[in-house]
């Protein structure tokens, strides 16, 4: 199970929290002005690495707070968390 | 390939079996082949397999990263079935259900298919009416599928426990009885030295790292760990990793890979007959011929590539093993582990072209994919040896995310999302 950085509660069990996918993926601004291509790329494609990726987590059975972390998932060790507005602390940010 | 039969065994009885040849060459890799398939799991042999048989097609090399079969084809709990609920998913899954029963045969090759029924155990109003709706809609595709009450099902499943008083009482259940399990291993290993006699190189240790574009941006070569080889046309073929490897040639996947667990226990006699599922309370079984039950259970819940995962999962699968077959409680688990699952939207697979001319992939199989080794590999081999997809795997394009057309299986899947 995985020990999570929840940035308002600190270390808390994985069973806490709810697991929302890839972060920083913006709804684009002007939603009638995309094609099916952009829209198709923002709902469905992922990243999906191997190595360090930027995911969103609710503190579902805590804080109840959105926050994201930066984990490698080819060891599944958590890099860092931030809080929902925060810039992308490490390269490949946005 | 020396055949296997009563005769050959006979023969090197008297032997000490000292005459049995290796099960397949290998080969360093050739300067160029008409076509390469990335991945040597069931999928990608079988892929190369019916190439050569089917399609004549026999300049062919299947590379891998590790050893084959060493991925998910050697950690998956072996179900295979077809009935699910969609014509498109059904005529997929019903093609690979009728080769499973031949398999052994064309391959020269024991995959112990073993069709001693799957049934999928209903715990509540909802899946009572998404199972018979499954029953109906399968008898209209042709696939077996019938209902069974809970007497029914504790009759074809005496271990099953249908008292009252479950926290998720039995309520009935659907039985496919062609559906059943195979050796996993075999599949691979059938696959290999079939297509291996047919002229196909298994590169094992060789690890793709890039792919080099002609001028007119089509595949012309993959670049590997052990050099660059060229190839007129490249599948990809690689589960949970393809996300990774199409990176590689700037592709952006609609994929998520997760670990999926599962366990087997201490071995014990033969006790039970069938393979049950329930995606309700989430507990998979069968006994192994070795004794073995064999447990699946569910996916975690976040991105991973570490091929494991937390043992509160299996621990779920456990808790409901031990309510629906009181008997187990006392059983000891011998081993867990977790293969990596690529996981598309609609929990069905890709079977087609990418934006790369000349660059075909067949993924997205998610945590039910060895049920449909043969088929896969069958209409994905027809795939690349055409350039267009077979008409089973027509629908399962890549494009479907772009237009809307998706094969929602979600209800249907092995494991619950």
């Amino acid at each position: 199970m995985l020990l999570i950085p929840c940035p308002y509660c600190g270390e808390r069990p994985e069973l806490e929290f709810r697991c929302g996918g890839e972060a920083h993926i913006a709804r684009a601004a002007d939603p009638s002005a995309v094609d099916d291509g952009a829209w198709s790329e923002f709902l469905f494609s992922r990243g999906n690495p191997k190595g360090l990726y930027a995911e969103r987590w609710n503190h579902a059975h805590g804080c109840q707070r959105w926050f994201n972390a930066i984990r490698d998932t080819a060891s599944d060790r958590f890099v860092e968390s931030y809080k929902m507005g925060e810039k992308r602390p490490l390269p490949g940010g946005e | 390939m020396r055949r296997f039969s009563l005769r050959t065994l006979i023969a090197e009885a008297f032997n000490a079996h000292q005459g049995w040849e290796r099960q397949w060459r290998n080969p360093e890799p050739k300067p160029a082949y008409d076509v390469i398939i990335v991945g040597a799991g069931g999928h990608g042999l079988a892929t190369a397999f019916y190439l050569a048989s089917e399609h004549g097609v026999t300049n062919v090399a299947v590379i891998e990263k590790g050893w084959l079969g060493g991925g998910n084809t050697g950690r998956n709990t072996t179900i295979i079935r077809s009935n699910y609920l969609y014509d498109e998913s059904a005529g997929l899954y019903e093609h690979a259900v009728k080769l499973w029963e031949g398999l052994s045969q064309a391959l020269n090759y024991n995959v112990m298919y073993s069709q001693r029924g799957v049934l999928m155990l209903a715990h509540n109003v909802h899946d009572v009416q998404s199972f018979k709706r499954h029953v109906y809609a399968n008898r209209l595709q042709g696939i077996d599928n019938e209902w069974l009450t809970p007497e029914q099902a504790k009759a074809f499943c005496p271990p099953l426990n249908i008292s009252r008083d479950l926290r998720y009482p039995v309520l009935g259940g659907a039985l496919q009885r062609r559906g059943g399990v195979a050796r996993h291993d075999a599949v691979a290993w059938g696959y290999a030295r079939a297509a291996d006699a047919l002229g196909v190189d298994i590169i094992q240790n060789c690890e793709v790292t890039g792919f080099r574009r002609n001028a007119s941006g089509a595949v012309e070569a993959v670049e590997t760990s052990r050099g660059t080889i060229k190839a007129k046309r490249v599948g990809v073929v690689a589960a949970g990793h393809t996300s990774v490897i199409l990176a590689r040639a700037g592709l952006r996947m609609p994929l998520e890979s997760f670990p999926l667990q599962a366990l087997v226990s201490e071995p014990v006699k033969p006790v039970f007959p069938c393979v049950v599922m329930s995606n309700a309370v989430h507990a998979y079984i069968s006994q192994s011929d070795k004794g073995e039950l064999v447990i699946g259970a569910g996916t975690d819940q976040y991105v991973s590539y570490s091929q494991q995962g937390g043992l509160h999962v299996p621990m779920h699968a456990l808790d409901a093993i031990c309510e629906l077959f009181p008997q187990f409680s006392r059983m000891r688990m011998l081993r867990s582990w977790g293969g990596i699952v690529d996981v598309t939207p609609d929990r069905s697979p890709i079977i087609g072209k990418t934006a790369v001319p000349g660059l075909f992939v067949n993924c997205g199989w998610g945590t039910g994919g060895f049920k449909a080794t043969p088929g896969s590999g069958h209409v994905f081999a027809h795939t690349l040896a055409t350039g267009e997809p077979h008409p089973l795997n027509a629908p399962f394009t890549l494009d479907r995310f772009r237009t809307g057309r998706l094969i929602d299986e979600a209800a249907a899947a092995a494991v619950t999302h």
